[in-house]
């Protein structure tokens, strides 16, 4: 203690008790205070930690929370037959390629029947997005009896008619390229008053594919093709790692090549994700010629990256099963693969089971490999299977925020949301898990 | 039949031949009550019949469905039109490319040309021939593998620990995956990586000092005129890496302090937590709010104090990445600080230390190999971490150690590089490999530092 080698020194005369006391208080209270001090960092510190957590939540969640509405125009729609199904068939072919924006367009302006003028009528229905036209389609292909109907259904409002109804764009952002004119702010305005323009429920965001309209976009393509790549890892990774955790724990003779392996396992959880995206991208795409973009390679790749977490998780958990269990089964003749099978494992399954969600967690999470192998491209179709071009949550994520779009910056908070809500509910499920059936021995 | 509805039958095949194996040992010992003539549980004969009809069967599969792609794209290029057939190898790559994509549909048949038509054609008829094959073969491997297994139970086969020593060689296999992924990163990685060195000199990658892979645009520029210098984004690399351990080993250092330490045992149980909660979140959240909040914060900030702040700065980067890696280096210094024995600590105390001291002089001290293997650790992620810099730091590769602009990383270069269109094997597309060799390798040399670091030091008070 440096402080208290230099009051240590020999001095030429001998302290009186008073200076010595003196002496020592002085460096007790400089102590004490350094205490105080150290103690007040280790606090600081902490709360700067959960400050952090508070602040990106809260930020996220302010900046998304608004994509659970939506603008909505309600207008009544004519089926005309005349522009529909002017032949008359009821053909689905016919049907599908009609005139559907001619509709809107029309009910638009039945709604403010003073507009005349193409300038006009093309501001007006700039304020409808171009969903509504095929919305309308959707319609009349699965109910082809509307035909030569009216109806009242409320239709998607364009983009920039959201922002302002969010207050996310000032009213006086008019003139400027894309935002909203005089004329349009007074028939918003109107259409208000009359209550045909409202926030409502976002249903499109959580039905709807990616879109390069921020109005139509949705998650839910991107949700299918996450949850098809972390099916597959779950099925591949899950039995390899449990086995390879086994195969250490319960087998493996302490010799060279074990290590080896346990070295290398330590050190594949650790190499940066990417690298396994470049792995992906040389040897299943470049090598075995598996389709970009897929579920299925995403899967491959994300099972190489998830298998040292769960193999490191379930070792524990098969280490931390007492040896007895295992002596009673060997005593009462089973066979080592009977004692494993029969009586460890499934003492162990908790444990593996946690390790394995919160693996599954973090594939869920994980961007850069996906990126590498092309899972990254605008599909607007629903994916349905292992083999279609898909992208991932968190990929979406990342490409609506790159996106110059205003609206996308709430998407794109939306879509975090989403997948916060996701590793949320895991991990909880993890922790329930583990509190549920740990056993301690 | 489709590989996946194949896969189903086998799965089905073997079910039927494990009842099979059941049924066929309780036949050969006359009954279920003379059970204890045979060697092992019927449900064993069972299990034998069952892998031996499934796993050969598998092998073929997998075997077939890896090989099929390549086998019948070299015999459609060696069906193709003379004119075709003697193109150089890229070229030709580029007709089977299209020839693919008229197979897949992506591209109508009828804007191709004859030939490509025509070889669509021959490799969608060796597909359907391919398919039937292995479909027969698959089905057929798998039926003889139950008649054999079938034909071979007897009361004296020893069929618990035929399967027993399966299942084991099973378990190996699986265990040796992740030796098979390290070799797969080092040999794809290396192996694209001398492609590039090649044609770009190691000592130019290594010590260049500009970095601007776009100037290669025509053909027959490549490699004459990209300038592939990597020094500007190993400096940006190690820039945004120590902004971030700047921020992490702090606040990560002084959080584990205080919660082994100091903490009432139930603020640490809930903060502790909500400290990992930091660990859990995805890094593309991070690079968004890096993006949409850090950064713009800061650059009105400097603004305000008169600074010229990037709004991609290395700052805003860099301070994200730290909160991220917070919590790595505090449960590791955490778990290091726990570990040294109480009684170092009644030492200390017994000596009139106070806790501060107690902790500075002595816990610590002890503790430190384990802090600094898991600074490393923490180092390595901050090197590796690829969405945040992605997201929130640039792409221009500025040789400069002001964190208020921007500069870009060896991930930002590779995702650049590789993401979007590419075309094959130009210097531009294998530069990103090169990178990654050298990320892989640095991370890879300071794991191993880490862990050994850490594992010397356990040993200590074991």
């Amino acid at each position: 203690m440096s402080s208290m080698s230099e009051e240590g020194k020999p001095v030429r005369r001998p302290r009186t008790p008073r200076e010595t006391q003196e002496l020592v208080e002085r460096s007790l209270r400089r102590r004490y205070g350094a205490e105080r001090r150290f103690r007040a960092y280790g606090l600081c510190a902490v709360i700067l930690g959960i400050a952090f957590v508070a602040f990106l939540f809260a930020t996220i969640l302010a900046q998304g929370v608004s994509v659970f509405r939506q603008a909505y125009v309600q207008l009544d729609v004519f089926y005309d037959p005349e522009v529909i199904d002017p032949s008359g068939t009821r053909r689905e072919d016919d049907l599908r390629l009609a005139d559907y924006e001619a509709l809107v367009r029309t009910a638009l302006r039945a709604e403010f029947p003073g507009i005349e003028g193409r300038r006009d009528v093309r501001q007006l229905t700039r304020l409808v997005s171009s969903g509504a036209a095929h919305e309308l389609q959707r319609r009349v292909l699965a109910n082809p009896g509307l035909v030569g109907q009216r109806e009242r259904v409320w239709l998607l409002a364009s983009a920039d008619v959201d922002l302002l109804l969010k207050g996310e764009i000032a009213r006086d952002e008019i003139g400027e390229e894309g935002r909203l004119s005089e004329e349009q702010l007074a028939w918003i305005d109107t259409l208000r008053e009359r209550g045909r323009l409202e926030l409502r429920f976002n249903r499109t965001f959580f039905v709807n594919g990616d879109s390069r309209e921020p109005e139509q976009a949705g998650v839910r393509g991107a949700v299918m093709g996450s949850f098809f790549t972390l099916l597959l890892t779950l099925i591949l990774s899950f039995p390899i790692g449990v086995a390879a955790a086994v195969y250490l724990e319960e087998f493996a003779p302490r010799n060279r090549w074990t290590d080896l392996i346990e070295v290398n396992i330590n050190n594949l959880a650790a190499v940066p994700s990417i690298v396994f995206g470049l792995l992906g991208l040389a040897v299943f795409i470049g090598f075995f010629g598996l389709p970009r973009s897929a579920p299925l390679v995403g899967a491959l790749v994300l099972t190489l990256l998830t298998l040292p977490t769960i193999i490191i998780a379930a070792r524990a958990a098969l280490k931390a099963v007492p040896p007895s269990i295992r002596d009673a089964a060997l005593a009462m003749g089973a066979s080592p693969i009977q004692t494993v099978v029969h009586h460890v494992l499934p003492l162990a399954m908790p444990g593996i089971l946690t390790g394995t969600i919160i693996g599954m967690a973090r594939a869920l999470g994980e961007t850069a490999p996906l990126l590498m192998i092309g899972m990254v491209a605008f599909i607007v179709d629903v994916p349905s299977g292992f083999t279609d071009p898909a992208t991932a949550l968190p990929v979406q994520i990342f490409l609506w925020s790159d996106s110059p779009e205003r609206g996308f910056v709430e998407r794109t908070s939306g879509a975090i949301i989403v997948l916060l809500a996701f590793l949320i509910v895991m991990n909880t499920a993890a922790v329930l898990l583990r509190r549920r059936f740990e056993r301690r021995w | 039949m489709t590989p996946a509805a194949l896969l189903v039958a086998l799965v089905a095949l073997s079910f039927v031949a494990y009842l099979t194996g059941r049924a066929r040992s309780l036949a050969v010992v006359g009954g279920s009550r003379r059970i204890h003539d045979l060697h092992s549980l019927p449900a064993h004969y069972g299990m034998l019949t069952a892998l031996s009809c499934a796993l050969p069967a598998l092998a073929v599969l997998g075997l077939w469905l890896a090989f099929q792609d390549s086998i019948i794209a070299g015999l459609v290029a060696a069906q193709l039109p003379e004119r075709l057939r003697n193109l150089p190898p890229e070229l030709l790559g580029l007709v089977m490319n299209d020839v693919r994509n008229v197979v897949a549909g992506s591209v109508p048949a009828e804007s191709a040309e004859p030939e490509i038509r025509a070889a669509a054609a021959e490799y969608v008829r060796l597909q359907g021939i391919g398919r039937a094959m292995l479909t027969a073969i698959v089905l057929a491997v798998g039926i003889a593998g139950l008649l054999v297994a079938r034909s071979r139970i007897s009361p004296q086969l020893r069929a618990r620990n035929a399967v027993e020593r399966i299942v084991q060689g099973l378990l190996i296999a699986c265990s040796l995956v992740a030796v098979l992924t390290t070799i797969g990163i080092i040999l794809s990685v290396l192996f694209e990586a001398m492609r590039f060195f090649a044609r770009v000199p190691w000592y130019e990658f290594l010590f260049g000092l500009t970095w601007s892979p776009q100037t290669a645009i025509r053909a027959d520029q490549v490699g004459a005129s990209g300038a592939f210098g990597a020094v500007p984004l190993f400096v940006g690399t190690g820039l945004i890496a120590a902004i971030a351990m700047l921020v992490a080993v702090p606040v990560g250092l002084f959080s584990a302090i205080y919660l082994a330490e100091y903490a009432h045992p139930r603020f640490r149980a809930w903060a502790k937590p909500v400290l990992e909660v930091l660990a859990g979140v995805p890094t593309v959240v991070y690079g968004f709010f890096a993006a949409i909040t850090v950064g713009p914060f800061l650059r009105t900030w400097g603004e305000a104090i008169g600074l010229d702040v990037s709004s991609e700065s290395a700052l805003a980067a860099g301070l994200v990445m730290g909160v991220m890696i917070i919590p790595f280096v505090s449960s590791l210094a955490d778990d290091m600080i726990t570990a040294v024995p109480q009684s170092l600590r009644d030492g200390a105390y017994a000596l009139g230390a106070t806790k501060s001291e107690a902790i500075r002089q002595v816990v610590l001290p002890a503790a430190l190999p384990g802090i600094v293997g898991g600074t490393l650790l923490a180092i390595s992620r901050a090197i590796g971490e690829t969405m945040i810099v992605v997201m929130a730091a640039g792409l221009a590769a500025n040789l400069t150690l002001n964190p208020f602009e921007a500069v870009t990383t060896v991930t930002v270069q590779i995702v650049t590089l590789l993401v979007g269109d590419q075309e094959f094997d130009s210097p531009k597309t294998l530069a990103a490999f090169a990178l990654g060799l050298v990320l892989f390798v640095t991370t890879l040399a300071l794991n191993v530092l880490a862990l050994h670091i850490v594992r010397k030091y356990r040993e200590q008070y074991e």
